[in-house]
Protein backbone atom coordinates (compact mmCIF):
# COMPACT_ATOMS: atom_id res chain seq x y z
CA UNK A 1 0.00 0.00 0.00
CA UNK A 2 2.85 2.35 0.75
CA UNK A 3 4.51 1.35 -2.48
CA UNK A 4 3.08 4.00 -4.84
CA UNK A 5 3.58 6.66 -2.23
CA UNK A 6 7.19 5.63 -1.79
CA UNK A 7 7.74 5.77 -5.50
CA UNK A 8 6.20 9.19 -5.63
CA UNK A 9 8.58 10.33 -2.96
CA UNK A 10 11.53 8.90 -4.85
CA UNK A 11 10.41 10.65 -7.98
CA UNK A 12 10.20 13.92 -6.20
CA UNK A 13 13.71 13.47 -4.81
CA UNK A 14 14.95 12.87 -8.35
CA UNK A 15 12.89 15.80 -9.56
CA UNK A 16 14.29 17.98 -6.84
CA UNK A 17 17.78 16.86 -7.75
CA UNK A 18 17.11 17.69 -11.38
CA UNK A 19 15.79 21.11 -10.40
CA UNK A 20 18.81 21.94 -8.32
CA UNK A 21 21.27 20.47 -10.77
CA UNK A 22 22.61 23.89 -11.89
CA UNK A 23 23.34 24.77 -8.28
CA UNK A 24 24.91 21.37 -7.69
CA UNK A 25 27.13 21.80 -10.73
CA UNK A 26 28.29 25.27 -9.78
CA UNK A 27 28.86 24.33 -6.14
CA UNK A 28 32.22 22.51 -6.45
CA UNK A 29 34.05 25.14 -8.52
CA UNK A 30 32.47 27.89 -6.48
CA UNK A 31 33.54 26.31 -3.20
CA UNK A 32 37.02 25.72 -4.60
CA UNK A 33 37.33 29.41 -5.36
CA UNK A 34 35.82 30.43 -2.03
CA UNK A 35 38.51 28.40 -0.33
CA UNK A 36 41.45 29.12 -2.61
CA UNK A 37 40.70 32.82 -3.15
CA UNK A 38 38.76 34.14 -0.17
CA UNK A 39 39.97 31.56 2.33
CA UNK A 40 43.56 32.17 1.31
CA UNK A 41 43.08 35.95 1.49
CA UNK A 42 41.90 35.52 5.08
CA UNK A 43 44.78 33.12 5.75
CA UNK A 44 47.33 35.61 4.42
CA UNK A 45 45.55 38.34 6.39
CA UNK A 46 46.04 36.37 9.61
CA UNK A 47 49.70 35.64 8.83
CA UNK A 48 50.21 39.37 8.28
CA UNK A 49 49.15 39.96 11.89
CA UNK A 50 51.75 37.57 13.31
CA UNK A 51 55.49 37.53 13.79
CA UNK A 52 55.95 34.72 11.26
CA UNK A 53 59.49 34.52 10.02
CA UNK A 54 60.68 31.32 8.37
CA UNK A 55 57.43 29.40 8.87
CA UNK A 56 53.92 30.80 9.16
CA UNK A 57 52.52 30.88 12.67
CA UNK A 58 49.01 31.77 13.73
CA UNK A 59 49.82 33.64 16.91
CA UNK A 60 48.08 36.95 16.22
CA UNK A 61 50.03 39.89 17.59
CA UNK A 62 48.58 42.96 15.93
CA UNK A 63 49.48 45.33 13.17
CA UNK A 64 53.17 45.72 13.85
CA UNK A 65 54.14 44.18 10.49
CA UNK A 66 52.23 46.97 8.74
CA UNK A 67 53.93 49.55 10.92
CA UNK A 68 57.32 48.05 10.03
CA UNK A 69 56.35 47.89 6.38
CA UNK A 70 55.39 51.53 6.10
CA UNK A 71 58.62 52.58 7.78
CA UNK A 72 60.82 50.55 5.43
CA UNK A 73 62.67 52.41 2.74
CA UNK A 74 62.58 49.38 0.47
CA UNK A 75 58.78 49.26 0.63
CA UNK A 76 58.40 52.97 0.08
CA UNK A 77 60.68 52.81 -2.94
CA UNK A 78 58.63 49.89 -4.26
CA UNK A 79 55.36 51.71 -3.76
CA UNK A 80 56.64 54.96 -5.30
CA UNK A 81 57.90 52.90 -8.21
CA UNK A 82 54.44 51.41 -8.58
CA UNK A 83 52.95 54.91 -8.82
CA UNK A 84 55.52 55.99 -11.42
CA UNK A 85 55.40 52.75 -13.34
CA UNK A 86 51.63 52.40 -13.17
CA UNK A 87 50.79 55.91 -14.33
CA UNK A 88 53.31 56.01 -17.18
CA UNK A 89 52.46 52.48 -18.27
CA UNK A 90 48.75 53.27 -18.39
CA UNK A 91 49.25 56.68 -20.02
CA UNK A 92 51.61 55.54 -22.77
CA UNK A 93 49.87 52.25 -23.48
CA UNK A 94 46.50 53.94 -23.89
CA UNK A 95 47.88 56.84 -25.95
CA UNK A 96 49.92 54.65 -28.29
CA UNK A 97 47.21 51.99 -28.52
CA UNK A 98 44.57 54.57 -29.28
CA UNK A 99 46.65 56.36 -31.95
CA UNK A 100 47.51 53.08 -33.66
CA UNK A 101 43.87 52.00 -33.63
CA UNK A 102 42.71 55.28 -35.19
CA UNK A 103 45.43 55.11 -37.85
CA UNK A 104 44.60 51.49 -38.65
CA UNK A 105 40.98 52.47 -38.93
CA UNK A 106 41.74 54.61 -42.03
CA UNK A 107 41.14 51.79 -44.53
CA UNK A 108 44.68 50.48 -44.45
CA UNK A 109 45.22 47.66 -46.89
CA UNK A 110 47.77 45.78 -44.80
CA UNK A 111 45.72 46.13 -41.64
CA UNK A 112 45.77 42.43 -40.79
CA UNK A 113 49.55 42.13 -41.01
CA UNK A 114 50.15 45.33 -39.05
CA UNK A 115 47.71 44.27 -36.35
CA UNK A 116 49.53 40.96 -36.00
CA UNK A 117 52.85 42.79 -35.65
CA UNK A 118 51.57 45.23 -33.02
CA UNK A 119 49.98 42.54 -30.91
CA UNK A 120 52.48 39.69 -30.90
CA UNK A 121 54.39 40.91 -27.79
CA UNK A 122 51.26 40.10 -25.79
CA UNK A 123 51.68 36.42 -26.63
CA UNK A 124 55.13 36.07 -25.12
CA UNK A 125 56.01 35.88 -21.45
CA UNK A 126 57.31 38.77 -19.39
CA UNK A 127 60.45 36.74 -18.76
CA UNK A 128 61.19 36.60 -22.48
CA UNK A 129 60.36 40.28 -22.93
CA UNK A 130 62.63 41.17 -20.03
CA UNK A 131 65.43 39.01 -21.42
CA UNK A 132 65.20 40.67 -24.83
CA UNK A 133 65.18 44.24 -23.53
CA UNK A 134 67.90 43.52 -21.01
CA UNK A 135 70.12 42.45 -23.88
CA UNK A 136 69.22 45.40 -26.10
CA UNK A 137 69.75 47.95 -23.33
CA UNK A 138 72.93 46.58 -21.77
CA UNK A 139 75.47 49.41 -22.08
CA UNK A 140 78.52 47.38 -23.07
CA UNK A 141 77.19 45.49 -26.10
CA UNK A 142 73.70 46.87 -26.61
CA UNK A 143 72.18 49.82 -28.37
CA UNK A 144 74.41 52.34 -26.58
CA UNK A 145 77.68 50.86 -27.80
CA UNK A 146 76.17 50.24 -31.24
CA UNK A 147 75.32 53.92 -31.66
CA UNK A 148 78.73 54.95 -30.37
CA UNK A 149 80.44 52.65 -32.86
CA UNK A 150 78.35 54.12 -35.64
CA UNK A 151 80.05 57.40 -34.83
CA UNK A 152 77.60 59.06 -32.45
CA UNK A 153 80.10 59.01 -29.64
CA UNK A 154 78.18 61.02 -27.11
CA UNK A 155 75.15 58.72 -27.36
CA UNK A 156 74.10 57.58 -23.91
CA UNK A 157 71.37 55.18 -22.93
CA UNK A 158 72.42 53.51 -19.73
CA UNK A 159 69.10 53.67 -17.90
CA UNK A 160 69.15 50.00 -17.08
CA UNK A 161 72.18 50.42 -14.81
CA UNK A 162 71.20 53.86 -13.56
CA UNK A 163 69.59 53.96 -10.13
CA UNK A 164 67.32 56.88 -11.02
CA UNK A 165 66.26 55.63 -14.43
CA UNK A 166 65.94 51.84 -14.12
CA UNK A 167 62.21 51.96 -13.40
CA UNK A 168 61.65 53.78 -16.72
CA UNK A 169 63.26 50.88 -18.54
CA UNK A 170 60.58 48.68 -17.00
CA UNK A 171 57.97 51.15 -18.31
CA UNK A 172 59.51 50.99 -21.79
CA UNK A 173 59.40 47.20 -22.00
CA UNK A 174 55.93 47.00 -20.45
CA UNK A 175 54.49 49.57 -22.87
CA UNK A 176 56.07 47.71 -25.78
CA UNK A 177 54.25 44.61 -24.60
CA UNK A 178 50.84 46.05 -23.76
CA UNK A 179 50.18 48.86 -26.24
CA UNK A 180 49.24 46.45 -29.03
CA UNK A 181 46.63 44.94 -26.77
CA UNK A 182 45.12 48.38 -26.12
CA UNK A 183 45.18 48.94 -29.89
CA UNK A 184 43.13 45.75 -30.34
CA UNK A 185 40.63 46.87 -27.70
CA UNK A 186 40.13 50.24 -29.37
CA UNK A 187 40.07 48.89 -32.89
CA UNK A 188 37.29 46.45 -32.13
CA UNK A 189 35.33 49.25 -30.49
CA UNK A 190 35.92 51.62 -33.43
CA UNK A 191 34.38 49.01 -35.68
CA UNK A 192 31.13 49.19 -33.77
CA UNK A 193 30.76 52.98 -34.09
CA UNK A 194 27.70 53.85 -36.13
CA UNK A 195 28.83 54.80 -39.65
CA UNK A 196 25.72 56.87 -40.35
CA UNK A 197 26.60 59.40 -37.68
CA UNK A 198 30.07 59.81 -39.18
CA UNK A 199 28.66 60.20 -42.67
CA UNK A 200 26.21 62.78 -41.44
CA UNK A 201 29.00 64.72 -39.72
CA UNK A 202 31.06 64.61 -42.92
CA UNK A 203 28.14 66.03 -44.85
CA UNK A 204 27.88 68.83 -42.31
CA UNK A 205 31.48 69.68 -43.21
CA UNK A 206 33.23 68.44 -40.09
CA UNK A 207 36.86 67.40 -40.61
CA UNK A 208 38.02 63.87 -39.86
CA UNK A 209 40.08 65.15 -36.95
CA UNK A 210 37.07 66.91 -35.50
CA UNK A 211 34.89 63.87 -35.99
CA UNK A 212 37.37 61.73 -34.06
CA UNK A 213 37.78 64.20 -31.22
CA UNK A 214 34.20 65.38 -31.10
CA UNK A 215 32.20 62.24 -31.75
CA UNK A 216 34.09 58.98 -31.97
CA UNK A 217 36.59 59.11 -29.12
CA UNK A 218 34.05 60.43 -26.59
CA UNK A 219 31.77 57.55 -27.50
CA UNK A 220 34.57 55.15 -26.60
CA UNK A 221 34.56 56.17 -22.94
CA UNK A 222 33.74 52.65 -21.73
CA UNK A 223 36.78 51.31 -23.64
CA UNK A 224 39.06 53.89 -22.01
CA UNK A 225 37.69 52.78 -18.67
CA UNK A 226 38.17 49.08 -19.40
CA UNK A 227 41.70 49.66 -20.66
CA UNK A 228 42.48 51.72 -17.59
CA UNK A 229 41.19 49.08 -15.19
CA UNK A 230 42.96 46.22 -16.94
CA UNK A 231 46.27 48.04 -17.18
CA UNK A 232 46.03 49.33 -13.62
CA UNK A 233 45.57 45.88 -12.15
CA UNK A 234 48.27 44.46 -14.43
CA UNK A 235 50.69 47.08 -13.19
CA UNK A 236 50.02 46.15 -9.58
CA UNK A 237 50.57 42.48 -10.44
CA UNK A 238 53.79 43.22 -12.39
CA UNK A 239 56.49 40.93 -11.12
CA UNK A 240 58.22 38.78 -13.74
CA UNK A 241 59.18 41.66 -16.02
CA UNK A 242 61.19 43.32 -13.26
CA UNK A 243 62.75 39.99 -12.29
CA UNK A 244 64.01 39.36 -15.81
CA UNK A 245 64.86 42.93 -16.77
CA UNK A 246 66.54 44.58 -13.79
CA UNK A 247 66.01 42.09 -10.97
CA UNK A 248 64.87 45.11 -8.97
CA UNK A 249 68.22 46.82 -9.27
CA UNK A 250 70.53 48.61 -9.22
CA UNK A 251 70.22 47.95 -5.48
CA UNK A 252 66.46 47.94 -5.01
CA UNK A 253 65.84 51.05 -7.06
CA UNK A 254 63.49 49.44 -9.60
CA UNK A 255 61.72 47.02 -7.30
CA UNK A 256 57.89 46.86 -7.29
CA UNK A 257 55.59 45.75 -4.45
CA UNK A 258 55.17 42.30 -6.03
CA UNK A 259 58.94 41.85 -6.00
CA UNK A 260 59.17 43.15 -2.45
CA UNK A 261 56.65 40.54 -1.32
CA UNK A 262 58.52 37.68 -3.02
CA UNK A 263 61.84 38.83 -1.63
CA UNK A 264 60.54 39.00 1.95
CA UNK A 265 58.53 35.78 1.86
CA UNK A 266 60.93 33.49 0.00
CA UNK A 267 64.42 34.94 0.38
CA UNK A 268 64.58 36.73 3.71
CA UNK A 269 62.41 34.60 5.97
CA UNK A 270 60.11 37.53 6.70
CA UNK A 271 56.84 35.77 6.02
CA UNK A 272 54.78 38.07 8.24
CA UNK A 273 56.11 41.13 6.49
CA UNK A 274 55.62 39.51 3.09
CA UNK A 275 52.00 38.74 3.96
CA UNK A 276 51.44 42.34 5.04
CA UNK A 277 52.81 43.61 1.75
CA UNK A 278 50.58 41.16 -0.15
CA UNK A 279 47.57 42.54 1.73
CA UNK A 280 48.57 46.05 0.69
CA UNK A 281 48.75 44.91 -2.94
CA UNK A 282 45.34 43.30 -2.68
CA UNK A 283 43.88 46.45 -1.15
CA UNK A 284 45.25 48.50 -4.05
CA UNK A 285 43.78 46.13 -6.63
CA UNK A 286 40.45 45.96 -4.81
CA UNK A 287 40.19 49.75 -4.70
CA UNK A 288 40.18 49.72 -8.51
CA UNK A 289 38.43 46.45 -9.32
CA UNK A 290 35.55 46.32 -6.86
CA UNK A 291 33.86 49.56 -7.99
CA UNK A 292 34.43 48.55 -11.62
CA UNK A 293 32.90 45.09 -11.25
CA UNK A 294 30.08 46.52 -9.18
CA UNK A 295 29.11 49.06 -11.80
CA UNK A 296 29.59 46.63 -14.72
CA UNK A 297 27.42 43.93 -13.19
CA UNK A 298 24.80 46.41 -12.00
CA UNK A 299 24.55 48.11 -15.37
CA UNK A 300 24.02 44.72 -16.95
CA UNK A 301 21.21 43.79 -14.62
CA UNK A 302 19.35 47.00 -15.37
CA UNK A 303 20.13 46.95 -19.06
CA UNK B 1 45.89 61.45 -33.29
CA UNK B 2 45.54 64.99 -34.52
CA UNK B 3 47.05 64.40 -37.90
CA UNK B 4 45.42 66.51 -40.56
CA UNK B 5 43.36 64.20 -42.66
CA UNK B 6 41.28 65.16 -45.57
CA UNK B 7 37.61 65.37 -46.14
CA UNK B 8 36.34 62.96 -48.70
CA UNK B 9 36.52 64.75 -52.00
CA UNK B 10 39.06 67.31 -50.88
CA UNK B 11 41.94 67.90 -53.22
CA UNK B 12 44.18 64.96 -54.08
CA UNK B 13 47.45 66.44 -52.90
CA UNK B 14 46.31 66.88 -49.34
CA UNK B 15 44.85 63.43 -49.41
CA UNK B 16 48.13 61.98 -50.60
CA UNK B 17 50.08 63.80 -47.89
CA UNK B 18 47.68 62.46 -45.30
CA UNK B 19 48.14 58.90 -46.53
CA UNK B 20 51.93 59.25 -46.50
CA UNK B 21 51.75 60.57 -42.95
CA UNK B 22 49.58 57.67 -41.78
CA UNK B 23 51.75 55.06 -43.45
CA UNK B 24 54.95 56.57 -42.07
CA UNK B 25 53.63 56.35 -38.54
CA UNK B 26 52.27 52.84 -38.98
CA UNK B 27 55.49 51.50 -40.49
CA UNK B 28 57.66 53.22 -37.88
CA UNK B 29 55.56 51.57 -35.21
CA UNK B 30 55.91 48.20 -36.94
CA UNK B 31 59.70 48.58 -36.94
CA UNK B 32 59.67 49.38 -33.22
CA UNK B 33 57.52 46.37 -32.39
CA UNK B 34 59.58 44.03 -34.53
CA UNK B 35 62.95 45.43 -33.39
CA UNK B 36 63.41 43.38 -30.23
CA UNK B 37 62.52 40.07 -31.86
CA UNK B 38 64.86 40.86 -34.74
CA UNK B 39 67.71 41.61 -32.35
CA UNK B 40 67.05 38.47 -30.31
CA UNK B 41 66.84 36.28 -33.40
CA UNK B 42 69.93 37.69 -35.08
CA UNK B 43 71.94 37.50 -31.84
CA UNK B 44 70.96 33.85 -31.43
CA UNK B 45 72.46 33.10 -34.86
CA UNK B 46 75.80 34.86 -34.30
CA UNK B 47 78.88 33.42 -32.67
CA UNK B 48 80.34 35.02 -29.54
CA UNK B 49 83.20 36.76 -31.34
CA UNK B 50 80.73 38.47 -33.64
CA UNK B 51 78.57 39.48 -30.67
CA UNK B 52 81.54 40.90 -28.77
CA UNK B 53 82.41 42.98 -31.81
CA UNK B 54 79.29 44.87 -30.82
CA UNK B 55 77.22 45.04 -33.99
CA UNK B 56 73.87 44.67 -32.24
CA UNK B 57 71.64 45.58 -35.16
CA UNK B 58 73.66 43.96 -37.93
CA UNK B 59 72.62 40.75 -39.60
CA UNK B 60 74.69 37.69 -38.67
CA UNK B 61 77.59 36.98 -41.07
CA UNK B 62 76.42 33.40 -41.44
CA UNK B 63 73.62 31.35 -40.01
CA UNK B 64 75.02 29.52 -37.06
CA UNK B 65 72.67 27.24 -35.17
CA UNK B 66 75.16 26.08 -32.53
CA UNK B 67 73.62 28.34 -29.89
CA UNK B 68 70.18 26.88 -30.55
CA UNK B 69 71.47 23.35 -30.14
CA UNK B 70 73.22 24.28 -26.95
CA UNK B 71 70.21 26.12 -25.52
CA UNK B 72 67.99 23.15 -26.24
CA UNK B 73 70.13 20.29 -25.02
CA UNK B 74 73.38 21.19 -23.26
CA UNK B 75 73.36 24.63 -21.62
CA UNK B 76 73.85 24.54 -17.85
CA UNK B 77 70.92 25.59 -15.70
CA UNK B 78 71.81 25.27 -12.04
CA UNK B 79 73.82 22.08 -11.70
CA UNK B 80 72.22 20.30 -14.63
CA UNK B 81 73.67 20.72 -18.10
CA UNK B 82 70.82 19.40 -20.23
CA UNK B 83 69.64 22.63 -21.75
CA UNK B 84 66.04 23.83 -21.72
CA UNK B 85 64.59 20.58 -23.01
CA UNK B 86 63.60 18.95 -19.68
CA UNK B 87 61.98 22.18 -18.50
CA UNK B 88 60.23 22.66 -21.81
CA UNK B 89 58.75 19.19 -21.37
CA UNK B 90 57.76 20.10 -17.79
CA UNK B 91 55.81 23.04 -19.18
CA UNK B 92 54.10 20.82 -21.74
CA UNK B 93 53.15 18.28 -19.05
CA UNK B 94 51.95 21.11 -16.84
CA UNK B 95 49.92 22.96 -19.48
CA UNK B 96 47.93 20.18 -21.12
CA UNK B 97 45.95 18.94 -18.10
CA UNK B 98 45.50 22.34 -16.49
CA UNK B 99 44.17 23.81 -19.73
CA UNK B 100 41.84 20.87 -20.39
CA UNK B 101 40.43 20.59 -16.87
CA UNK B 102 39.92 24.30 -16.26
CA UNK B 103 38.21 24.69 -19.65
CA UNK B 104 35.84 21.81 -18.93
CA UNK B 105 34.97 23.16 -15.47
CA UNK B 106 34.56 26.65 -16.90
CA UNK B 107 32.19 25.38 -19.58
CA UNK B 108 29.98 23.62 -17.04
CA UNK B 109 29.92 26.48 -14.56
CA UNK B 110 29.39 29.08 -17.28
CA UNK B 111 26.48 26.98 -18.55
CA UNK B 112 24.95 26.63 -15.09
CA UNK B 113 25.36 30.34 -14.34
CA UNK B 114 24.00 31.72 -17.59
CA UNK B 115 21.06 29.60 -18.71
CA UNK B 116 19.62 28.73 -15.33
CA UNK B 117 19.14 32.05 -13.64
CA UNK B 118 18.74 30.70 -10.14
CA UNK B 119 18.78 33.05 -7.21
CA UNK B 120 22.27 34.19 -6.31
CA UNK B 121 23.72 33.27 -9.72
CA UNK B 122 24.95 36.82 -10.30
CA UNK B 123 26.54 37.08 -6.88
CA UNK B 124 28.28 33.75 -7.36
CA UNK B 125 29.51 34.96 -10.73
CA UNK B 126 30.79 38.25 -9.29
CA UNK B 127 32.61 36.42 -6.49
CA UNK B 128 34.21 34.05 -8.97
CA UNK B 129 35.10 36.91 -11.31
CA UNK B 130 37.09 38.71 -8.64
CA UNK B 131 39.49 35.77 -8.76
CA UNK B 132 40.63 36.99 -12.20
CA UNK B 133 42.07 40.14 -10.74
CA UNK B 134 43.73 39.22 -7.45
CA UNK B 135 47.49 39.61 -7.30
CA UNK B 136 48.67 36.06 -6.77
CA UNK B 137 51.10 37.18 -4.08
CA UNK B 138 48.04 37.09 -1.83
CA UNK B 139 47.69 33.30 -2.21
CA UNK B 140 51.24 31.99 -2.51
CA UNK B 141 51.98 31.64 1.21
CA UNK B 142 48.85 29.60 2.05
CA UNK B 143 49.23 27.71 -1.23
CA UNK B 144 52.80 26.72 -0.41
CA UNK B 145 51.56 25.28 2.89
CA UNK B 146 48.58 23.59 1.30
CA UNK B 147 50.70 21.95 -1.39
CA UNK B 148 52.93 20.71 1.43
CA UNK B 149 49.94 19.18 3.29
CA UNK B 150 48.80 17.52 0.09
CA UNK B 151 52.27 16.12 -0.53
CA UNK B 152 52.60 17.76 -3.93
CA UNK B 153 55.02 20.56 -3.07
CA UNK B 154 57.83 20.99 -5.60
CA UNK B 155 56.08 18.90 -8.23
CA UNK B 156 54.49 19.44 -11.60
CA UNK B 157 51.30 17.93 -10.19
CA UNK B 158 51.22 20.77 -7.68
CA UNK B 159 51.53 23.34 -10.46
CA UNK B 160 48.76 21.63 -12.44
CA UNK B 161 46.46 21.92 -9.42
CA UNK B 162 47.33 25.58 -8.88
CA UNK B 163 46.89 26.55 -12.53
CA UNK B 164 43.63 24.66 -12.82
CA UNK B 165 42.13 26.33 -9.77
CA UNK B 166 43.08 29.88 -10.67
CA UNK B 167 42.15 29.32 -14.30
CA UNK B 168 38.53 28.57 -13.40
CA UNK B 169 37.71 32.25 -12.86
CA UNK B 170 38.74 33.09 -16.42
CA UNK B 171 37.19 30.09 -18.14
CA UNK B 172 33.92 30.61 -16.27
CA UNK B 173 33.92 34.23 -17.41
CA UNK B 174 34.45 33.23 -21.05
CA UNK B 175 31.74 30.58 -21.16
CA UNK B 176 29.26 32.48 -19.04
CA UNK B 177 29.48 35.56 -21.26
CA UNK B 178 29.23 33.38 -24.34
CA UNK B 179 26.18 31.44 -23.17
CA UNK B 180 24.38 34.55 -21.98
CA UNK B 181 23.65 35.35 -25.61
CA UNK B 182 22.11 31.92 -26.27
CA UNK B 183 18.31 32.30 -26.24
CA UNK B 184 16.74 30.81 -23.15
CA UNK B 185 13.90 29.44 -25.31
CA UNK B 186 16.32 26.88 -26.68
CA UNK B 187 16.83 25.43 -23.23
CA UNK B 188 13.15 25.71 -22.37
CA UNK B 189 12.14 23.86 -25.52
CA UNK B 190 14.68 21.12 -24.91
CA UNK B 191 13.47 20.78 -21.33
CA UNK B 192 9.89 20.38 -22.61
CA UNK B 193 11.13 17.58 -24.79
CA UNK B 194 12.41 15.90 -21.66
CA UNK B 195 16.11 16.62 -22.05
CA UNK B 196 17.96 17.01 -18.77
CA UNK B 197 20.69 19.41 -17.71
CA UNK B 198 23.59 17.34 -18.96
CA UNK B 199 21.89 16.23 -22.16
CA UNK B 200 21.22 19.82 -23.12
CA UNK B 201 24.82 20.68 -22.32
CA UNK B 202 26.22 17.79 -24.30
CA UNK B 203 23.93 17.80 -27.33
CA UNK B 204 22.97 21.45 -27.70
CA UNK B 205 25.46 23.69 -25.95
CA UNK B 206 28.78 22.01 -26.66
CA UNK B 207 28.31 21.91 -30.44
CA UNK B 208 27.58 25.65 -30.28
CA UNK B 209 30.66 26.31 -28.19
CA UNK B 210 33.55 25.53 -30.50
CA UNK B 211 34.72 29.17 -30.87
CA UNK B 212 34.65 29.88 -27.15
CA UNK B 213 36.38 26.58 -26.40
CA UNK B 214 39.18 27.66 -28.73
CA UNK B 215 39.34 31.06 -27.03
CA UNK B 216 39.47 29.47 -23.60
CA UNK B 217 42.09 26.89 -24.54
CA UNK B 218 44.34 29.49 -26.17
CA UNK B 219 43.98 31.91 -23.29
CA UNK B 220 44.68 29.28 -20.64
CA UNK B 221 47.58 27.83 -22.57
CA UNK B 222 49.19 31.25 -22.97
CA UNK B 223 48.66 32.05 -19.29
CA UNK B 224 49.96 28.75 -17.98
CA UNK B 225 52.90 28.54 -20.36
CA UNK B 226 54.05 32.10 -19.65
CA UNK B 227 53.45 32.02 -15.90
CA UNK B 228 56.43 32.64 -13.64
CA UNK B 229 55.43 33.44 -10.06
CA UNK B 230 53.88 30.05 -9.18
CA UNK B 231 56.68 28.18 -10.89
CA UNK B 232 59.34 30.15 -9.05
CA UNK B 233 57.55 29.90 -5.69
CA UNK B 234 56.51 26.25 -5.67
CA UNK B 235 59.19 24.38 -7.60
CA UNK B 236 62.94 24.05 -7.65
CA UNK B 237 65.50 22.07 -9.59
CA UNK B 238 64.15 19.48 -12.00
CA UNK B 239 60.46 20.27 -11.71
CA UNK B 240 60.67 23.90 -12.80
CA UNK B 241 58.70 25.15 -15.79
CA UNK B 242 60.48 26.67 -18.77
CA UNK B 243 60.03 30.33 -17.75
CA UNK B 244 61.81 29.76 -14.45
CA UNK B 245 64.57 27.75 -16.12
CA UNK B 246 65.05 30.48 -18.71
CA UNK B 247 65.39 33.11 -16.01
CA UNK B 248 67.94 30.96 -14.18
CA UNK B 249 69.90 30.47 -17.37
CA UNK B 250 69.98 34.20 -18.15
CA UNK B 251 70.98 35.16 -14.62
CA UNK B 252 73.54 32.43 -14.04
CA UNK B 253 76.83 33.98 -13.12
CA UNK B 254 78.96 30.87 -13.09
CA UNK B 255 80.35 30.86 -16.60
CA UNK B 256 81.17 33.22 -19.43
CA UNK B 257 78.02 34.92 -20.65
CA UNK B 258 76.86 33.28 -23.83
CA UNK B 259 74.47 35.84 -25.17
CA UNK B 260 73.66 33.82 -28.27
CA UNK B 261 72.61 30.85 -26.14
CA UNK B 262 70.52 33.12 -23.90
CA UNK B 263 68.69 34.55 -26.89
CA UNK B 264 68.10 31.15 -28.48
CA UNK B 265 66.73 29.94 -25.15
CA UNK B 266 64.40 32.94 -24.95
CA UNK B 267 63.05 32.16 -28.41
CA UNK B 268 62.60 28.48 -27.56
CA UNK B 269 60.64 29.43 -24.45
CA UNK B 270 58.51 31.88 -26.44
CA UNK B 271 57.95 29.63 -29.47
CA UNK B 272 54.82 27.67 -28.44
CA UNK B 273 52.71 30.69 -27.55
CA UNK B 274 54.00 32.63 -30.57
CA UNK B 275 53.05 29.78 -32.88
CA UNK B 276 49.59 29.59 -31.34
CA UNK B 277 49.24 33.34 -31.75
CA UNK B 278 50.26 33.29 -35.39
CA UNK B 279 47.96 30.39 -36.22
CA UNK B 280 44.94 31.49 -34.21
CA UNK B 281 45.47 35.19 -33.53
CA UNK B 282 41.81 36.01 -33.94
CA UNK B 283 40.83 33.79 -31.03
CA UNK B 284 43.73 35.06 -28.98
CA UNK B 285 42.47 38.63 -29.34
CA UNK B 286 38.98 37.57 -28.35
CA UNK B 287 40.32 36.03 -25.16
CA UNK B 288 42.25 39.18 -24.34
CA UNK B 289 39.31 41.47 -24.86
CA UNK B 290 36.75 39.20 -23.19
CA UNK B 291 37.73 40.52 -19.80
CA UNK B 292 37.09 44.05 -20.91
CA UNK B 293 33.87 43.64 -22.83
CA UNK B 294 30.87 43.36 -20.60
CA UNK B 295 28.85 40.24 -21.05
Amino acid sequence: MSNPQQRKQQMSVLDRLQRYLPQLVIAPPFLLLVFFVYGFIAWTGIISLTNSRMLPTFDVQGIQQYVRLLAMDRWNVAFDNLLIFGSLYILFSITIGCVLAVLLDQRIRAEGALRTIYLYPMAISFIVTGTAWKWILNPSLGIESYMQKLGWESFQFDWIVNRDMAIYVVVLAAVWQASGFVMALFLSALRTVDEDIIRAAHLDGASTTRIYFGIILPSLRPVFLSAFVILAHLSIKSFDLVVALTNGGPGYSSTLPANFMYEMAFRRNQIGLGAASAMMMLATVAAIIVPYLYSELRAKRHG
Amino acid sequence: MAEPKTLPGANGKRHLLGRIFIWTLLLAAAVLYLGPIYVVLSTSLKDLAEIRAGALLDLPHELNFTAWREAWSSACIGVRCEGLRPYFLNSVIMSVPSVAISTLIGALSGYALSLFRFRGANIIFALMLFGCFIPFQIVILPMAQTLGYLGIANSITGLIVVHTIYGISFTTLFFRNYYVSVPQELVRAATMDGAGFFRIFWHIMLPLSIPIIVVSVIWQFTQVWNEFLFGASFTSGGSQPVTVALNNLINSTTSVKQYNVDMAAALIAAAPTLVVYIIAGRFFVRGLTAGAVKG
